[in-house]
């Protein structure tokens, strides 16, 4: 994936089957995403390098890497 | 940007070494309680799920052998694993289970029955393992029966765990976790949020 493209995807996370385990917080090199109020993941797109690193570990497969508009 | 690793990120000791001296004295089965206590204390008082997110020693042990040392198949879970009727369905399972591992702790402090010195994996089979005695004497054996039911549990969730994190992602009894789906509920209902 080349710098480019990676610089346009972000995090999106589908909230019905997040599980709020928080393993895709652990593994956010820049801190962009958060567990809110225990209930789902909330990525923030303004920090997101588009890294895929939360939609690789996530166990419940609830983030996809979208292309932001 | 994050660098290294933390103290939390050492807690998969504290789960090694909960489940290796139950092995050697059953009474340390009664710790695992905390595993119980603290994250519902943490999401009823604490409105968050702080404890599956920094804490679990179990958590932690699945990403260090599946993540981190690689030895997960890393397939992605089945929907039904993922879906709320087994999520919900296997928390019920496992609160009937813990009711009924109390109804023999209760039997065995009325008298009504004996006390069963076995660890029992998958509610079927005794671990082949003499070792897990009790302190010693003059501990009410309830307090025994319990223990053996406790750890019983713990390591069937344990075993269900790994082979998870073998088969599909690490994290992956992080799904269908009774304490994390428990958590998670209670969360959603203070929040409004539909289950």
């Amino acid at each position: 994936m080349s710098a480019e493209s990676r610089k346009r995807k972000k995090a999106k996370v589908f909230l019905d089957e997040c599980v709020a385990c928080g393993a895709c917080v652990n593994v956010c090199p820049v801190g962009a995403i958060r567990i809110f109020k225990g209930i789902w993941a909330v990525p923030d797109s303004g920090r997101c390098i588009g890294c895929s690193r939360c939609e690789a570990i996530c166990p419940a497969s609830a983030i996809s890497m979208e292309v932001s508009k | 940007m994050k660098t290294g690793s933390n103290w939390k990120d050492k807690m998969w000791i504290v789960s090694l070494i909960y489940f290796s001296l139950g092995l050697f004295n059953i009474m340390f089965a009664w710790l695992g309680m905390l595993c119980f206590v603290i994250p519902m204390i943490m999401s009823i008082f604490g409105k968050e799920k702080a404890f599956c997110n920094s804490y679990c020693g179990r958590g932690k042990l699945f990403t260090l052998l599946g993540s981190k040392k690689k030895i997960s198949l890393n397939s992605k879970l089945p929907a039904f694993l993922k879906s709320k009727w087994f999520r919900y369905g296997f928390l019920l399972f496992f609160m009937v289970m813990f009711v009924n591992m109390l109804f023999a702790t209760w039997a065995v402090f009325s008298g009504s029955g004996s006390l069963n010195e076995a660890i029992r994996l998958f509610w079927t089979f005794n671990v082949p393992w003499e070792w897990a005695n009790r302190a010693g004497e003059g501990i009410p054996l309830w307090t025994v029966q319990f223990a053996y039911g406790f750890y019983s549990l713990m390591l069937t969730s344990l075993m269900l765990g790994i082979m998870s994190m073998l088969i599909f992602k690490p994290r992956s009894w992080c799904v269908y976790c009774p304490m994390g789906t428990a958590t998670q509920m209670i969360c959603k209902i203070r929040e409004g949020e539909k289950l």
